[in-house]
């Protein structure tokens, strides 16, 4: 069976840093395929209106289709000009639980993030979502700086 | 947004330019909007709040208690059984983590309640224990109790007859289950019904939803800031509501959204802090609510006379039965409709028996109501209980909360505001989806009643308290009169799917995600 690595990415500089650390990996590892996934910061225990529920099954789906043609596909195009087995996943949910997930479902043997771009207040009360993923995740991390 | 602005300003100058010298005029214009609308309603209301023959007993009242009672028994007490069932649906240990994204069950259960809680709670109980006398809220809880099993099986029907369209939106609510649950079952009249229905939310939406919110607004602003023409706050809230609804600025509805879970946390929380001051007067308080729900203790009309005020009160203020829940609740992601059914027995929990008793506990302790200390019955001035200032509705509850935290009128006064503009806005999409459902979904269709619930709030803040409030109960109840009377026919259709459902659950087919 071949090594699988879950790369996440953000759609920023710094996801982009974590697949080009997932490439050269994959290299070195040979038979090694790369999951490149895109989490959409969602909680279930948030308030909507009535109007954006009616709609929401709709936005999921627009949501889902960008995140793959604007993150996604660049990404697995890149990977296929190197030669490199990869292919992708968007999910809505609490990024750093959704990536660790995504690992657990496939196998996995770790995950590679970029440091994230967040900041400020919700990183001091909430940690950044690369720093709870570092703390929760059932499988290795690689943070790419 | 420029647009929006534009507006606001120009609002702004006029406001300013016209309110000194206009004042007086103005309450001559409020007196005639008064008149005029109470002239307009006053039939409807009579033929919705008529007494059964013989009694002071309006027939509806019974209409709504006897339906919540045929619903906890024909489904077997749904609300204690499933209770506990009902809190891990919510907590999302039911929901496959495949749906991530799409409407969850809590955030159902939020839009829901977000349309309920509101003035309800704070004036309607007031308007409650004012005229029926602490005993009111004994009857408030238990119409609370029983009208969770009315909810569960409005809203799981609901969710089983939506309308699912190819763009992936979906609309639901009385109107699609009435027309559709007929159809499938074989019985005439379901368009007709649905048709009624619809026409009664409408009135509904501008009512309850619209116009007594406007009116409680003023009254509590206009209870801090003094005196002014009701038809200026109408005017500025009818604006930003225009600007939410026809000018598209979601970002206003969205903080909203998420201010309102607060102040109604804060309000529980500020409540709950003048028990524990008053601790010692907790039991007493009980003491007159139960002794008040058997005697009424001097309130007009005893004992029946607090009865009849308190089942109203809860049936306004949780809607059970009304029907407007179903709407609300249609868009939740769930391949089992009887789930939602499930989650929405909690509403009348939290909106009547948590949060309306709390409301008529502090009005009760803070000795705002005067009793007679020579007889211990309710000094009673008109058909009313005697205050210390004379207030009645949300002042009374305002003036019952001050009394014990000096600040808190003011920040009641954010709350009502803010309370007021989630309902008026959850209830302008109720009456939209009964408006497009009878005149077909359109731009134009949609722009107009928009514009006349715009309308409607400067009317409701404009007219005094009794007309818009019995206009707004008898829109209200018209509403449960239709829903129902078809919920009657409908609900073998939720005791099926309560069955085969029970049946999956209990063979652990129906599981717990993420539990091995």
């Amino acid at each position: 069976m071949s090594e699988i690595i879950v790369i996440g990415l953000d759609g920023h500089e710094s996801g982009g840093r974590a697949l080009q650390h997932g490439a050269k990996l994959a290299k070195l590892i040979g038979d090694c395929e790369l999951l490149v996934a895109y989490v959409i910061e969602w909680s279930p225990y948030s308030f909507q209106t009535a109007e954006e529920n009616e709609k929401r099954h709709q936005r999921r789906e627009e949501e889902i289709s960008v995140a793959q043609e604007r993150v996604i596909d660049p990404a697995l195009a890149e990977m296929k000009k190197s030669g490199i087995s990869a292919s992708g996943v968007v999910r809505h949910g609490d990024v750093a639980d959704t990536l660790n997930a995504i690992a657990g479902e496939r196998n996995a043997q770790q995950i590679v993030v970029g440091k994230t771009s967040e900041g400020g207040f919700t990183k001091r009360l909430f940690g950044s979502s690369t720093t709870n993923l570092v703390m929760g995740a059932d499988v290795p991390v690689t943070v790419v700086n | 947004m420029n647009f929006s602005q534009k507006i606001l300003a120009s609002l702004f100058v006029f406001i300013s330019s016209v309110s000194p010298v206009l004042a007086q005029e103005a309450q001559t214009l409020d007196q005639r909007v008064n008149e005029t609308f109470a002239a307009f309603t006053g039939p409807f209301v009579s033929l919705i709040f008529a007494p059964l023959p013989g009694t002071s007993f309006p027939w509806i009242v019974l209409w709504l208690v006897v339906a919540a009672t045929v619903f906890t028994f024909y489904f077997g007490f749904v609300q204690f059984r499933y209770f506990k069932h009902s809190i891990s649906l919510v907590k999302g240990d039911y929901s496959d983590p495949n749906d991530a994204g799409e409407v969850s069950h809590f955030q159902a259960l939020a839009t829901a309640l977000s349309g309920t809680v509101g003035l309800g709670n704070i004036a309607g109980v007031a308007v409650a224990v004012g005229i029926g006398g602490p005993g009111a809220t004994f009857w408030m809880i238990l119409a609370g109790l029983l009208g969770m099993a009315s909810k569960f099986t409005e809203c799981t029907l609901g969710v089983k007859y939506r309308n699912e369209y190819k763009d992936g939106t979906v609309s639901g609510g009385p109107m699609y289950y009435i027309s559709k649950g007929f159809k499938e079952l074989g019985l005439p009249g379901g368009k007709i019904l649905a048709v009624m229905f619809s026409i009664f939310c409408i009135l509904g939406a501008l009512g309850g939803g619209n116009m007594f919110q406007a009116n409680q607004a003023h009254a509590q602003i206009s209870g801090i800031v003094g005196d002014y023409p009701g038809w200026i706050t109408g005017l500025v809230f009818a604006v930003v509501v225009f600007i939410v609804i026809v000018g598209g600025v979601k970002s206003i509805a969205r903080v909203t959204e998420k201010v309102v879970p607060f102040m109604g946390i804060m309000y529980v929380g500020a409540a709950l802090v003048i028990l524990l001051i008053n601790y010692d007067k907790i039991g007493w308080a009980f003491g007159q609510i139960f002794a008040g729900a058997f005697t009424g203790l001097g309130v007009a009309g005893g004992f029946v006379g607090a009865l009849i005020q308190g089942f109203k009160r809860a049936a306004f203020s949780n809607e059970a039965g009304v029907g407007s829940a179903a709407i609300a609740h249609s868009a939740v992601q769930t391949k089992e409709p009887i789930t939602e059914g499930f989650v929405s027995l909690l509403e009348p929990l939290i909106d009547t028996v948590v949060i309306c008793t709390m409301t008529a506990l502090v009005i009760t302790i803070s000795g705002q109501l005067l009793l007679d200390p020579a007889t211990g019955n309710y000094i009673i001035d008109g058909s009313q209980i005697a205050t210390v200032d004379g207030n009645t509705g949300v002042s009374l509850t305002s003036a019952a909360f001050g009394s014990a935290i000096g600040w808190f009128p003011y920040v009641l006064a954010v709350a009502v505001v803010l309370f007021a503009f989630s309902t008026m806005i959850s209830w302008s999409y109720y009456g939209l989806k009964s408006w497009t459902y009878l005149f077909g979904e359109g731009k134009t269709a949609e722009l107009v009643f928009k514009l006349i619930f715009c309308v409607f709030i400067v009317i409701g803040a404009a007219a005094s308290l009794g007309p818009v409030i019995d206009f707004s109960d008898a829109a209200i109840f018209a509403m449960a009169v239709v829903n129902i009377f078809a919920l009657y026919f409908l609900m073998k259709v939720v005791k099926r799917e309560l069955h085969s459902y029970a049946a999956r659950l209990n063979s652990g087919e129906i599981k717990k995600f993420g539990s091995h």
